[in-house]
Protein backbone atom coordinates (compact mmCIF):
# COMPACT_ATOMS: atom_id res chain seq x y z
CA UNK A 1 0.00 0.00 0.00
CA UNK A 2 2.72 2.45 1.03
CA UNK A 3 4.43 1.82 -2.27
CA UNK A 4 1.37 2.99 -4.17
CA UNK A 5 0.83 6.07 -2.02
CA UNK A 6 4.42 7.10 -2.54
CA UNK A 7 4.12 6.46 -6.30
CA UNK A 8 1.02 8.66 -6.47
CA UNK A 9 2.50 11.54 -4.46
CA UNK A 10 5.68 11.34 -6.50
CA UNK A 11 3.73 11.57 -9.76
CA UNK A 12 1.65 14.39 -8.32
CA UNK A 13 4.32 16.66 -6.87
CA UNK A 14 7.99 15.80 -7.38
CA UNK A 15 7.73 14.42 -10.88
CA UNK A 16 4.73 16.52 -11.88
CA UNK A 17 4.01 15.68 -15.50
CA UNK A 18 3.59 19.36 -16.37
CA UNK A 19 6.13 21.16 -14.22
CA UNK A 20 8.94 18.60 -14.29
CA UNK A 21 8.44 16.97 -17.71
CA UNK A 22 6.82 19.88 -19.57
CA UNK A 23 4.02 17.70 -20.95
CA UNK A 24 0.69 19.33 -21.79
CA UNK A 25 2.13 22.84 -21.90
CA UNK A 26 0.07 23.95 -24.90
CA UNK A 27 -3.31 23.42 -23.29
CA UNK A 28 -1.92 24.57 -19.94
CA UNK A 29 -0.91 27.94 -21.41
CA UNK A 30 -4.09 28.53 -23.38
CA UNK A 31 -6.68 27.24 -20.87
CA UNK A 32 -5.24 28.64 -17.63
CA UNK A 33 -6.68 32.08 -18.39
CA UNK A 34 -9.91 31.17 -16.56
CA UNK A 35 -10.37 29.22 -13.34
CA UNK A 36 -13.59 27.32 -14.14
CA UNK A 37 -12.39 26.11 -17.54
CA UNK A 38 -9.11 24.99 -15.92
CA UNK A 39 -11.03 22.94 -13.37
CA UNK A 40 -12.99 21.33 -16.23
CA UNK A 41 -9.86 20.49 -18.22
CA UNK A 42 -8.10 19.28 -15.06
CA UNK A 43 -10.86 16.79 -14.28
CA UNK A 44 -11.00 15.63 -17.88
CA UNK A 45 -7.24 14.91 -17.83
CA UNK A 46 -7.48 12.94 -14.55
CA UNK A 47 -10.39 10.96 -15.95
CA UNK A 48 -8.83 10.14 -19.32
CA UNK A 49 -5.37 9.36 -17.90
CA UNK A 50 -6.87 6.88 -15.42
CA UNK A 51 -8.55 5.01 -18.28
CA UNK A 52 -5.85 5.21 -20.96
CA UNK A 53 -2.93 4.28 -18.68
CA UNK A 54 -4.18 0.75 -17.80
CA UNK A 55 -5.59 0.26 -21.32
CA UNK A 56 -2.27 1.03 -22.94
CA UNK A 57 -0.50 -1.06 -20.32
CA UNK A 58 -2.59 -4.07 -21.33
CA UNK A 59 -2.01 -3.49 -25.03
CA UNK A 60 1.71 -3.08 -24.55
CA UNK A 61 2.02 -6.16 -22.32
CA UNK A 62 -0.17 -8.51 -24.32
CA UNK A 63 0.53 -7.36 -27.87
CA UNK A 64 3.47 -5.08 -28.44
CA UNK A 65 6.37 -5.88 -26.14
CA UNK A 66 9.20 -8.26 -26.98
CA UNK A 67 7.71 -11.75 -26.53
CA UNK A 68 4.30 -10.42 -25.50
CA UNK A 69 2.57 -12.38 -28.24
CA UNK A 70 3.74 -15.71 -26.76
CA UNK A 71 0.13 -16.51 -25.79
CA UNK A 72 -0.84 -16.42 -29.47
CA UNK A 73 2.05 -18.69 -30.46
CA UNK A 74 4.53 -16.02 -31.63
CA UNK A 75 7.18 -15.88 -28.88
CA UNK A 76 9.81 -14.20 -31.10
CA UNK A 77 7.76 -11.25 -32.29
CA UNK A 78 8.71 -7.78 -31.05
CA UNK A 79 6.23 -5.10 -32.11
CA UNK A 80 7.40 -2.39 -29.71
CA UNK A 81 8.23 -0.07 -32.61
CA UNK A 82 4.48 0.25 -33.13
CA UNK A 83 4.07 1.76 -29.62
CA UNK A 84 3.55 5.35 -30.78
CA UNK A 85 0.94 4.80 -33.46
CA UNK A 86 -1.02 2.21 -31.46
CA UNK A 87 -1.05 4.33 -28.30
CA UNK A 88 -2.25 7.43 -30.09
CA UNK A 89 -4.98 5.43 -31.82
CA UNK A 90 -6.07 3.86 -28.53
CA UNK A 91 -6.18 7.28 -26.86
CA UNK A 92 -8.23 8.81 -29.66
CA UNK A 93 -10.64 5.86 -29.61
CA UNK A 94 -11.03 5.93 -25.82
CA UNK A 95 -11.65 9.66 -25.81
CA UNK A 96 -14.35 9.17 -28.43
CA UNK A 97 -15.92 6.33 -26.43
CA UNK A 98 -15.83 8.26 -23.16
CA UNK A 99 -17.51 11.15 -24.92
CA UNK A 100 -20.31 8.92 -26.21
CA UNK A 101 -20.82 7.12 -22.90
CA UNK A 102 -20.90 10.35 -20.92
CA UNK A 103 -23.35 11.88 -23.37
CA UNK A 104 -25.69 8.94 -22.82
CA UNK A 105 -25.40 8.34 -19.07
CA UNK A 106 -24.30 11.57 -17.44
CA UNK A 107 -25.35 14.66 -19.40
CA UNK A 108 -24.23 17.04 -16.62
CA UNK A 109 -20.71 15.63 -16.58
CA UNK A 110 -20.73 15.61 -20.38
CA UNK A 111 -21.79 19.23 -20.38
CA UNK A 112 -18.95 20.13 -18.03
CA UNK A 113 -16.19 18.11 -19.70
CA UNK A 114 -17.63 18.04 -23.20
CA UNK A 115 -15.62 20.70 -24.97
CA UNK A 116 -12.36 19.55 -23.41
CA UNK A 117 -12.51 15.88 -24.32
CA UNK A 118 -11.60 16.26 -28.03
CA UNK A 119 -8.76 18.60 -27.05
CA UNK A 120 -7.35 15.92 -24.80
CA UNK A 121 -6.72 13.39 -27.56
CA UNK A 122 -3.73 15.42 -28.69
CA UNK A 123 -2.63 16.52 -25.23
CA UNK A 124 1.02 15.50 -24.75
CA UNK A 125 0.46 14.54 -21.13
CA UNK A 126 -1.85 11.67 -22.07
CA UNK A 127 0.50 10.10 -24.63
CA UNK A 128 3.45 10.94 -22.35
CA UNK A 129 1.84 9.08 -19.44
CA UNK A 130 1.44 5.95 -21.58
CA UNK A 131 5.01 6.14 -22.88
CA UNK A 132 6.41 6.62 -19.38
CA UNK A 133 4.70 3.55 -17.99
CA UNK A 134 6.22 1.39 -20.73
CA UNK A 135 9.62 3.03 -20.20
CA UNK A 136 9.49 2.35 -16.45
CA UNK A 137 8.03 -1.19 -16.56
CA UNK A 138 5.07 -0.53 -14.26
CA UNK A 139 2.58 -3.24 -13.32
CA UNK A 140 -1.14 -2.86 -14.03
CA UNK A 141 -1.98 -1.42 -10.60
CA UNK A 142 1.08 0.82 -10.63
CA UNK A 143 0.05 2.20 -14.05
CA UNK A 144 -3.43 3.06 -12.79
CA UNK A 145 -2.03 4.78 -9.70
CA UNK A 146 0.54 6.57 -11.86
CA UNK A 147 -2.20 7.71 -14.24
CA UNK A 148 -4.25 9.05 -11.36
CA UNK A 149 -1.25 10.77 -9.73
CA UNK A 150 -0.13 12.44 -12.97
CA UNK A 151 -3.66 13.59 -13.69
CA UNK A 152 -4.01 15.11 -10.23
CA UNK A 153 -0.62 16.78 -10.67
CA UNK A 154 -1.83 18.37 -13.89
CA UNK A 155 -5.08 19.41 -12.19
CA UNK A 156 -3.25 21.07 -9.28
CA UNK A 157 -0.80 22.87 -11.54
CA UNK A 158 -3.38 24.24 -13.97
CA UNK A 159 -5.80 25.38 -11.25
CA UNK A 160 -3.07 27.14 -9.25
CA UNK A 161 -1.79 28.79 -12.43
CA UNK A 162 -5.29 29.99 -13.31
CA UNK A 163 -5.67 31.47 -9.82
CA UNK A 164 -2.32 33.26 -10.09
CA UNK A 165 -3.24 34.66 -13.50
CA UNK A 166 -6.55 35.82 -12.08
CA UNK A 167 -4.71 37.86 -9.44
CA UNK A 168 -2.27 39.08 -12.07
CA UNK A 169 -4.96 41.25 -13.65
CA UNK A 170 -4.41 43.79 -10.91
CA UNK A 171 -0.65 44.01 -11.29
CA UNK A 172 1.35 46.26 -13.55
CA UNK A 173 3.31 43.89 -15.79
CA UNK A 174 5.69 45.44 -18.39
CA UNK A 175 3.81 45.61 -21.71
CA UNK A 176 6.08 43.27 -23.68
CA UNK A 177 6.18 40.71 -20.87
CA UNK A 178 2.38 40.32 -20.74
CA UNK A 179 0.86 37.04 -21.83
CA UNK A 180 3.30 34.23 -22.61
CA UNK A 181 6.39 35.87 -21.05
CA UNK A 182 5.06 36.41 -17.54
CA UNK A 183 3.22 33.07 -17.62
CA UNK A 184 6.48 31.24 -18.34
CA UNK A 185 8.29 33.04 -15.51
CA UNK A 186 5.43 32.21 -13.13
CA UNK A 187 5.44 28.59 -14.26
CA UNK A 188 9.15 28.52 -13.38
CA UNK A 189 8.39 29.71 -9.86
CA UNK A 190 5.49 27.26 -9.53
CA UNK A 191 7.76 24.46 -10.68
CA UNK A 192 10.32 25.44 -8.04
CA UNK A 193 7.60 25.34 -5.39
CA UNK A 194 6.54 21.83 -6.47
CA UNK A 195 10.17 20.71 -6.36
CA UNK A 196 10.29 21.58 -2.68
CA UNK A 197 8.38 18.30 -2.16
CA UNK A 198 11.35 16.23 -3.35
CA UNK A 199 13.07 14.33 -0.60
CA UNK A 200 9.82 13.55 1.17
CA UNK A 201 9.67 9.78 1.44
CA UNK A 202 6.41 8.12 2.38
CA UNK B 1 13.77 30.98 -60.50
CA UNK B 2 10.33 30.22 -59.11
CA UNK B 3 11.88 28.87 -55.94
CA UNK B 4 13.01 32.33 -54.90
CA UNK B 5 9.74 34.11 -55.59
CA UNK B 6 8.69 36.35 -52.76
CA UNK B 7 5.79 34.29 -51.44
CA UNK B 8 7.94 31.15 -51.36
CA UNK B 9 10.64 32.98 -49.50
CA UNK B 10 8.08 34.34 -47.10
CA UNK B 11 6.74 30.88 -46.27
CA UNK B 12 10.27 29.99 -45.19
CA UNK B 13 11.46 33.17 -43.46
CA UNK B 14 8.27 34.23 -41.65
CA UNK B 15 8.34 31.51 -38.99
CA UNK B 16 12.02 32.10 -38.27
CA UNK B 17 11.36 35.31 -36.38
CA UNK B 18 8.30 37.42 -37.22
CA UNK B 19 5.89 34.52 -36.68
CA UNK B 20 8.02 32.18 -34.57
CA UNK B 21 6.14 29.00 -33.58
CA UNK B 22 7.24 29.08 -29.94
CA UNK B 23 7.40 32.73 -28.95
CA UNK B 24 4.44 34.01 -30.99
CA UNK B 25 2.18 31.17 -32.09
CA UNK B 26 2.68 29.51 -28.67
CA UNK B 27 2.71 26.03 -30.20
CA UNK B 28 4.75 22.96 -29.42
CA UNK B 29 6.27 23.92 -26.11
CA UNK B 30 5.15 20.52 -24.78
CA UNK B 31 8.08 18.32 -25.52
CA UNK B 32 10.49 21.11 -26.37
CA UNK B 33 11.91 22.10 -23.05
CA UNK B 34 12.67 18.72 -21.55
CA UNK B 35 15.50 18.10 -24.02
CA UNK B 36 17.28 21.42 -23.47
CA UNK B 37 19.52 20.52 -20.52
CA UNK B 38 22.41 19.82 -22.91
CA UNK B 39 23.01 21.19 -26.39
CA UNK B 40 23.64 17.86 -28.11
CA UNK B 41 20.16 16.53 -27.28
CA UNK B 42 18.61 19.85 -28.34
CA UNK B 43 20.37 19.72 -31.71
CA UNK B 44 19.27 16.13 -32.37
CA UNK B 45 15.71 17.00 -31.33
CA UNK B 46 15.78 20.00 -33.70
CA UNK B 47 16.89 17.79 -36.58
CA UNK B 48 14.15 15.27 -35.78
CA UNK B 49 11.45 17.96 -35.66
CA UNK B 50 12.67 19.65 -38.86
CA UNK B 51 12.65 16.31 -40.69
CA UNK B 52 9.21 15.25 -39.44
CA UNK B 53 7.64 18.67 -39.96
CA UNK B 54 8.91 19.30 -43.49
CA UNK B 55 8.17 15.77 -44.74
CA UNK B 56 4.72 15.62 -43.13
CA UNK B 57 3.84 19.04 -44.54
CA UNK B 58 4.90 17.95 -48.03
CA UNK B 59 3.04 14.62 -47.87
CA UNK B 60 -0.15 16.11 -46.46
CA UNK B 61 -0.05 18.88 -49.06
CA UNK B 62 0.35 16.30 -51.85
CA UNK B 63 -2.65 14.39 -50.50
CA UNK B 64 -4.72 17.46 -49.62
CA UNK B 65 -7.25 16.99 -52.43
CA UNK B 66 -7.63 13.26 -51.71
CA UNK B 67 -8.22 13.42 -47.97
CA UNK B 68 -11.95 13.53 -47.08
CA UNK B 69 -12.68 16.46 -44.78
CA UNK B 70 -14.32 14.41 -42.05
CA UNK B 71 -11.42 12.05 -41.37
CA UNK B 72 -8.58 14.48 -42.08
CA UNK B 73 -7.34 14.59 -38.47
CA UNK B 74 -6.91 10.80 -38.37
CA UNK B 75 -5.15 10.76 -41.74
CA UNK B 76 -2.81 13.55 -40.65
CA UNK B 77 -2.14 11.85 -37.34
CA UNK B 78 -1.25 8.54 -38.96
CA UNK B 79 1.10 10.19 -41.47
CA UNK B 80 2.83 12.06 -38.65
CA UNK B 81 2.99 9.00 -36.38
CA UNK B 82 4.55 6.88 -39.15
CA UNK B 83 7.19 9.55 -39.80
CA UNK B 84 7.97 9.77 -36.08
CA UNK B 85 8.37 5.98 -35.87
CA UNK B 86 10.84 6.08 -38.78
CA UNK B 87 12.76 8.94 -37.13
CA UNK B 88 12.86 7.07 -33.84
CA UNK B 89 14.17 3.90 -35.51
CA UNK B 90 16.86 5.88 -37.35
CA UNK B 91 17.96 7.56 -34.12
CA UNK B 92 18.07 4.20 -32.33
CA UNK B 93 20.20 2.75 -35.12
CA UNK B 94 22.73 5.55 -35.58
CA UNK B 95 22.67 7.72 -32.43
CA UNK B 96 21.83 5.19 -29.74
CA UNK B 97 23.26 7.14 -26.75
CA UNK B 98 21.38 10.33 -27.57
CA UNK B 99 18.18 8.43 -28.35
CA UNK B 100 18.46 6.89 -24.85
CA UNK B 101 18.69 10.38 -23.35
CA UNK B 102 15.73 11.65 -25.38
CA UNK B 103 13.64 8.70 -24.05
CA UNK B 104 9.96 9.31 -24.70
CA UNK B 105 10.34 12.79 -26.11
CA UNK B 106 10.94 11.67 -29.70
CA UNK B 107 7.60 9.86 -29.54
CA UNK B 108 5.96 12.99 -28.23
CA UNK B 109 6.68 14.81 -31.51
CA UNK B 110 3.40 13.15 -32.61
CA UNK B 111 1.35 15.22 -30.19
CA UNK B 112 3.53 18.29 -30.66
CA UNK B 113 0.94 20.91 -31.53
CA UNK B 114 3.20 22.53 -34.09
CA UNK B 115 3.23 19.52 -36.46
CA UNK B 116 -0.56 19.11 -36.43
CA UNK B 117 -1.01 22.88 -36.41
CA UNK B 118 1.01 23.45 -39.58
CA UNK B 119 -0.59 20.47 -41.33
CA UNK B 120 -4.05 21.79 -40.56
CA UNK B 121 -3.42 25.51 -41.04
CA UNK B 122 -0.97 25.53 -43.94
CA UNK B 123 -0.43 22.23 -45.76
CA UNK B 124 -4.15 21.61 -46.34
CA UNK B 125 -4.41 24.82 -48.40
CA UNK B 126 -1.05 25.22 -50.13
CA UNK B 127 1.11 23.60 -52.80
CA UNK B 128 3.68 20.94 -51.80
CA UNK B 129 6.71 23.15 -52.50
CA UNK B 130 5.40 25.98 -50.38
CA UNK B 131 4.34 23.59 -47.61
CA UNK B 132 7.79 22.03 -47.57
CA UNK B 133 9.37 25.47 -47.08
CA UNK B 134 6.81 26.34 -44.42
CA UNK B 135 7.63 23.11 -42.57
CA UNK B 136 11.34 23.77 -42.89
CA UNK B 137 10.98 27.34 -41.64
CA UNK B 138 8.78 26.39 -38.70
CA UNK B 139 11.07 23.52 -37.75
CA UNK B 140 14.11 25.78 -37.81
CA UNK B 141 12.31 28.60 -35.97
CA UNK B 142 11.32 26.08 -33.31
CA UNK B 143 14.78 24.51 -33.18
CA UNK B 144 16.44 27.92 -32.97
CA UNK B 145 14.64 28.63 -29.71
CA UNK B 146 15.48 25.13 -28.41
CA UNK B 147 19.16 25.66 -29.15
CA UNK B 148 19.25 29.13 -27.55
CA UNK B 149 17.52 27.82 -24.41
CA UNK B 150 19.88 24.83 -24.21
CA UNK B 151 22.92 27.10 -24.76
CA UNK B 152 22.10 29.15 -21.66
CA UNK B 153 21.05 26.13 -19.60
CA UNK B 154 24.22 24.21 -20.42
CA UNK B 155 26.70 27.04 -19.86
CA UNK B 156 25.06 28.21 -16.64
CA UNK B 157 24.13 24.76 -15.37
CA UNK B 158 27.21 22.71 -16.21
CA UNK B 159 29.78 25.26 -17.46
CA UNK B 160 30.12 23.51 -20.84
CA UNK B 161 29.02 24.13 -24.44
CA UNK B 162 28.24 21.09 -26.56
CA UNK B 163 30.12 19.01 -23.97
CA UNK B 164 33.32 21.08 -24.05
CA UNK B 165 34.28 22.82 -20.84
CA UNK B 166 34.12 26.61 -21.20
CA UNK B 167 34.36 27.90 -17.63
CA UNK B 168 38.07 27.43 -16.71
CA UNK B 169 39.07 25.32 -13.71
CA UNK B 170 40.66 28.39 -12.11
CA UNK B 171 37.18 29.97 -11.84
CA UNK B 172 35.93 26.96 -9.88
CA UNK B 173 39.02 27.17 -7.64
CA UNK B 174 38.25 30.84 -7.05
CA UNK B 175 34.80 29.90 -5.78
CA UNK B 176 32.57 29.95 -8.92
CA UNK B 177 29.78 27.40 -8.79
CA UNK B 178 27.47 25.99 -11.46
CA UNK B 179 23.85 27.05 -11.11
CA UNK B 180 22.11 23.78 -10.30
CA UNK B 181 18.72 25.39 -10.89
CA UNK B 182 19.45 25.70 -14.62
CA UNK B 183 19.75 21.93 -15.01
CA UNK B 184 16.35 21.45 -13.36
CA UNK B 185 13.01 22.23 -14.99
CA UNK B 186 12.43 25.71 -13.46
CA UNK B 187 15.55 26.93 -15.30
CA UNK B 188 13.95 26.09 -18.64
CA UNK B 189 10.74 27.97 -17.86
CA UNK B 190 12.60 31.05 -16.65
CA UNK B 191 15.04 31.15 -19.60
CA UNK B 192 12.17 30.71 -22.07
CA UNK B 193 10.17 33.46 -20.34
CA UNK B 194 13.12 35.83 -20.65
CA UNK B 195 13.71 34.88 -24.31
CA UNK B 196 10.06 35.57 -25.10
CA UNK B 197 10.39 38.95 -23.42
CA UNK B 198 13.56 39.89 -25.34
CA UNK B 199 12.12 38.63 -28.63
CA UNK B 200 8.94 40.65 -28.19
CA UNK B 201 10.89 43.79 -27.36
CA UNK B 202 13.09 43.38 -30.43
CA UNK B 203 10.14 42.52 -32.72
CA UNK B 204 7.93 45.17 -31.06
CA UNK B 205 4.95 42.88 -30.42
CA UNK B 206 2.44 43.07 -27.59
CA UNK B 207 -0.23 40.63 -26.46
CA UNK B 208 -3.82 41.81 -25.94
Amino acid sequence: MEHYISLATKAMFVENILLAYFLGMCSFLSISKKIDTSIGLGFAVVFVLMITAPANWAISNYFLQDGALAWAGFPDVDLSFLNFIVFIAVIAAIVQLVEMILDKFSPTLYYNLGIFLPLIAVNCSILGGSLFLVERDYTLLESTVFGFGSGMGFFLAIVSMASIRHRLRYSNVPAKLRGLGITMLLTGLLSMAFMAFSGIDL
Amino acid sequence: MAFLEKKYKQAFTDPLSANNPITLQVLGICSALAVTVKMDTAVVMTLAVVAVLSISNTLISLLRNLIPGKVRIIVQLSIIASLVIITDQILKAYLYDISKQLTVFVGLIITNCIVMGRAEAFAMQNSPGKSFLDGLGNGLGYGGILIVVSFFREILGSGTIYGYQIIPDSAYVAGYENMGLMSLSPGAFIILGLIVWVHRISADIEEE
